[in-house]
């Protein structure tokens, strides 16, 4: 006895086997529920269906009715109801779910379709494989193998076409790759709201190209690339550098802003080569801005701080944080966090703050929101200072009160934790009167005029966690190995918190994370590891009345109303 | 003068002497009458009539009229649109531009006929770009119509309201496949739609309620005012009703247009007593019978079926009669009334050649089969006709055409593989021996 469906449920049948979607799903995504790949090329979840590359033929049926009565009507020979099925193939992608709906997608017919589209779509195509930056990820490449003829039956000329039109600063154009799917211009009108890419010429001599006057130069550019199928749109970035085989991909967020979109960071032996948008159907769909992409340039910077340095002079870490102590525990001492930290971070920065019994700031980033997936809010991490007790209140964008408790002698010592004081507001005579001890990835005026600085990592470099606007908790890995002789700043933290006399926590993120569901309420039953890559959604009603900046955007609906 | 065989309607004034495209011209000739009585009547009563008349569209699909009327989505709030398809572009007809270029009057009066049926306050008409002078003479007519109250705010005093307005295409084949003309008329490039959703009688201009009627079907909607429903089913056959205007192309004695009764003639009589026969010495090879996308059928082969009606039938191609059940019976179709004739001097690699640089041509590019498909063809065929023809080639043309048709967004797919799917199957020799054939003298046609 089956079980009655849910309401908003319908049944559909495919290849023999049932299964029960929500009403509105396509025939494409039932068969994958189902673990049946529907090919295709045009079809993309996120975007309106074009059905025009015809790869994703299926054949289609009803249950046949009674003429008289309307009850279906069944088999005598299988005692199942009768199908109906149409004699022309029908498109899956835009098939949705009926009641009683059939469809087969392993017939001979279905098949035959699948190997004319192929063969199609690759008498025109150039033998680029070799030399494509797409190949190991070409969907094109993919469907040849299990539908190609392995021969080719056209003796024809080829057509010629632009192999590279610069269609904007970071993104190429090879128009004898393209097969016509429309997903980049279908991208630009739908999602970015930038229509500035179309076709012009007739037939199979279409061609790709941006309007006259306008370039594709908007901060989504890039995700055409991404979902180009082919290899037609490349990343001016990582074009010809990399064989996408050799790379490994590893989880991360963008640190960009709030948003925390999800992303892949791609890397080999040590380097990353691009970093691309990891779906996540609650926070980022598929799509991520340029600008994030070369946030990865930050690791091999010229400027990236790679020594501890007390007074000036090069020093083993441990010194440094010897010395570090010792200047903490002379009292006086100010911490200044960062919404740009991981909350590991923020909770020993918080527990240094606590033990020293010195007052803690942030320093705030607010910008211009796009409505999409850039936030106003250019830290990634605020509401994981909340979250961890680290500030009570959101932060403002200077150091005022903290300049003035300087100017006043009150403070003597001040421990930045990833902040540049300068760019804060404190001037280069508050500064002198203090001693700064700076945990930093790259030089500053606050590097150059702390008494002691320890280099730190990039978020490309170790674990951790953000919140992100939603007040969800999402998690990153490291991808890339830090720089020589750079601690984990998770052990560099509960070093110095141990050695300024505050408790024994661990200094890596799994350890810590036993200590962050014990003590942080929102974090309860929450392990680093257990956490799904999606994330998890935290209660915020806590927060609610603050003021947050970010306004309405993908997936988000600012809870209070902003000022 | 119209042949003695024909029944004249719709052309009953072409190349009348004297007879003028100006509004007086077409009042004398009792121009508007029609509409005077229809909209004395109810829209449903003249949708009825439509109904009753058994009128099949005159476009290609012929697909009855009155029932394409009554899908329209009327409970939807939104406006109803009329479009007038003249974007007569299959090779092989010319019909709707003696009505656009003689009696503009006429084809008026069976739009404004047809808005009062369907109560349409706005209808289009979409002109191929390359009837310039076309556009320019219904833009005078509408005027004139105007001014006389035949077509504006106040039709006749009734107090509904109709504007027509007139719309050039840019000179694309597509643009005659109905979801392809709104495209176009929106502005966009001329994409067809998919179809289901984008039916146009729920989903069309403006995603709004649409009716798409072509040139010469909206002209006997006219008659169809003014005779009756029943009488206009008495013209012709049963399910075939009224006159259907034939093209006559090719190696006939007498090409041209002929009005005729739907089923009463042959195409044996229409080729040999209306056309005059082969050219002397010549004798027919094959005909294609509704325009350059209907299958070709061979002179010679024949046909034994029982046909729905129950009658066993041994046709010859010249024993058809002309109708839209004959010729799709026989394997071919109606489609637009394009009859092309083709003598024993054709050669058929050649001709289709020729057809398949048009559909390439015309592609639109949107879907892949067609898209792709259509260029690989015309580029097998003008290979052989430039002297690299392979035995195997006439295999693989069909083979590439059976991958077309069936599998695309719009009926384009069947329009370019059944040239080749038919050819091939029917001329199968003249194909495979292609390379073999006696010396040619150059052709003198180039093509496309």
């Amino acid at each position: 006895m089956i079980a009655p469906p849910k309401p908003d449920l319908i049944t559909v049948n495919i290849d023999g086997r049932e299964i029960a979607v929500p009403k509105g799903t396509n025939m494409i995504e039932a068969a994958r529920l189902l673990g049946i790949e529907v090919p295709h090329f045009c079809y993309h979840p996120k975007l309106t269906v074009a059905g025009n590359c015809r790869m994703c033929l299926v054949e289609m049926g009803m249950p046949a009715l009674d003429p008289a009565t309307k009850q279906p009507l069944v088999d005598p020979t299988t005692g199942r109801p009768k199908i109906n099925w149409i004699p022309k193939p029908t498109i899956a992608c835009f098939t949705n779910a009926a009641p009683g709906l059939h469809i087969r997608t392993a017939t001979p017919l279905v098949r035959d379709c699948r190997e004319g589209v192929m063969e199609f779509l690759l008498i025109n195509h150039p033998l680029d494989c070799p030399i494509c930056d797409q190949a190991g990820e070409c969907k094109l490449q993919e469907q040849a193998t299990g539908y190609g003829r392995g021969y080719s039956r056209f003796v024809e000329r080829k057509n010629v076409k632009p192999k590279r039109t610069v269609l904007g600063p970071r993104v190429m154009l090879d128009d004898e790759r393209c097969i016509l799917c429309s997903r980049c211009i279908r991208f630009c009108q739908e999602v970015a709201k930038d229509d500035v890419l179309g076709f012009v010429d007739r037939g199979s001599y279409s061609t790709l190209t941006c309007y006259p006057g306008r370039q594709l130069e908007n901060n989504y550019s890039l995700n055409t690339v991404d979902i180009c199928p082919v290899g037609a749109l490349t990343s001016t970035d990582f074009r010809f550098k990399m064989r996408v085989w050799f790379l490994k991909t590893t989880p991360s967020i963008c640190t960009e802003s709030s948003v925390g979109a999800n992303t892949e960071v791609w890397s080999r032996e040590g380097v990353i080569h691009r970093i691309t948008p990891r779906r996540n159907d609650e926070v980022n769909d598929t799509w991520m801005a340029d600008s994030g992409r070369l946030l990865y340039k930050l690791v091999a910077a010229a400027d990236r701080l790679t020594e501890a340095k007390v007074a000036g002079a090069a020093v083993p870490v441990d010194e440094a944080l010897a010395k570090a102590a010792e200047s903490l525990k002379t009292g006086g001492v100010a911490v200044v966090g960062s919404g740009r930290s991981s909350v590991e971070e923020q909770f020993l920065t918080r527990q240094l703050a606590a033990t020293l019994k010195a007052p803690a700031w942030l320093v705030s980033r607010v910008g211009q929101g796009d409505g999409l997936l850039i936030s106003a809010d250019r830290n990634p991490n605020v509401r994981g200072a909340l979250v961890t007790g680290l500030i009570q209140a959101l932060p403002a964008a200077q150091l005022t009160d903290l300049a003035a408790l300087i100017e006043a002698g009150k403070i003597t010592t001040v421990l930045s934790v990833g902040e540049d004081l300068a760019a804060a507001g404190l001037t280069a005579a508050q500064l002198g009167k203090v001693a700064v001890i700076y945990l930093g990835t790259h030089a500053d005026a606050t590097s150059a005029a702390a008494r002691i600085v320890i280099p730190t990592l990039t978020v490309f470099e170790k674990n951790g966690t953000f919140i992100n606007q939603q007040f969800r908790l999402q998690k990153f890995a490291a991808a890339v190995p830090g720089p020589q002789g750079v601690a984990d700043d998770l052990a560099t933290l509960a070093r110095l918190l141990r050695a300024a006399g505050g408790p024994a926590l661990a200094g890596d993120v799994d350890g810590l994370w036993v200590t962050l569901a014990a003590e942080v309420k929102q974090f309860a039953a929450i392990s680093y590891a257990s956490l799904p890559a999606t994330g998890l959604l935290l209660d915020a009603t806590e927060f609610a009345g603050l003021p947050f900046a970010e306004r309405e955007a993908l997936h988000f609906k600012p809870v209070a109303a902003n000022p | 003068m119209p042949h003695p065989a024909e029944r004249r309607l719709i052309f009953q004034h072409i190349d009348e002497p004297g007879y003028t495209v100006d509004l007086g011209c077409y009042l004398r000739h009792g121009g508007y009458e029609a509409l005077r009585k229809a909209v004395q009547r109810k829209p449903e009563e003249i949708v009825d009539e439509v109904k009753k008349s058994g009128l099949r569209g005159r476009g290609g699909a012929g697909f009855p009229c009155g029932v394409k009327w009554s899908l329209l989505d009327r409970k939807s709030g939104k406006p109803i649109y009329l479009i007038v398809n003249a974007d007569e572009s299959e090779p092989g007809t010319f019909k709707d531009r003696y009505i656009i270029h003689q009696d503009p009057h006429q084809l008026i009066e069976g739009i404004m006929i047809t808005c009062w049926a369907n109560q349409v306050r706005q209808a289009y008409i979409y002109i191929r770009g390359e009837f310039p002078k076309g556009a320019r003479l219904l833009e005078q007519a509408i005027a004139e119509a105007r001014a006389q109250r035949f077509v504006g705010p106040d039709v006749l005093g009734t107090g509904y309201g109709c504007e027509i307005y007139v719309h050039r295409g840019a000179g694309a084949y597509i643009c005659g496949e109905e979801t392809g003309l709104i495209e176009s008329l929106e502005g966009k490039r001329a994409y067809p739609r998919i179809k289901p959703p984008y039916f146009p009688a729920v989903l069309g201009l403006y995603q709004c309620p649409t009716i798409v009627n072509n040139v010469e079907t909206l002209c006997h909607v006219r008659h169809i005012a003014a005779m009756g429903g029943e009488a206009f089913a008495k013209i012709g056959t049963p399910n075939n009703t009224g006159t259907r205007i034939l093209c006559v192309s090719g190696h006939v004695q007498r090409p041209g247009y002929f009005e005729l009764e739907c089923g009463k003639v042959t195409l044996g009589q229409l080729l040999h007593d209306i056309c005059g026969g082969p050219r002397p010495g010549r004798t027919f090879k094959a005909v294609i019978p509704g325009g350059s996308s209907a299958k070709i059928l061979r002179c010679g082969e024949r046909f034994k079926f029982k046909r729905r009606d129950g009658v066993s039938v041994d046709w010859g191609v010249e024993d058809i009669p002309m109708d839209f059940d004959s010729l799709a019976a026989v394997g071919s179709m109606g489609g637009s009334g394009g009859v092309i004739v083709m003598d024993d001097s054709t050669d058929m690699v050649a001709a289709l050649a020729n057809i398949n640089a048009f559909y390439a041509h015309e592609s639109c590019g949107q879907c892949t089969p067609c898209r792709e498909g259509s260029l690989w063809m015309k580029k097998i065929t003008a290979r052989m006709v430039a002297g690299g023809a392979r035995p195997q080639d006439g295999e693989l043309l069909k083979s590439v055409a059976d991958q077309i048709a069936g599998r695309t967004i719009c009926p384009f797919g069947e329009a370019c593989a059944w040239p080749t799917q038919s050819f091939v199957l029917k001329f199968g020799d003249d194909f495979k021996n292609y390379s073999a054939r006696p010396a040619q003298p150059a052709a003198a046609v180039p093509l496309i």
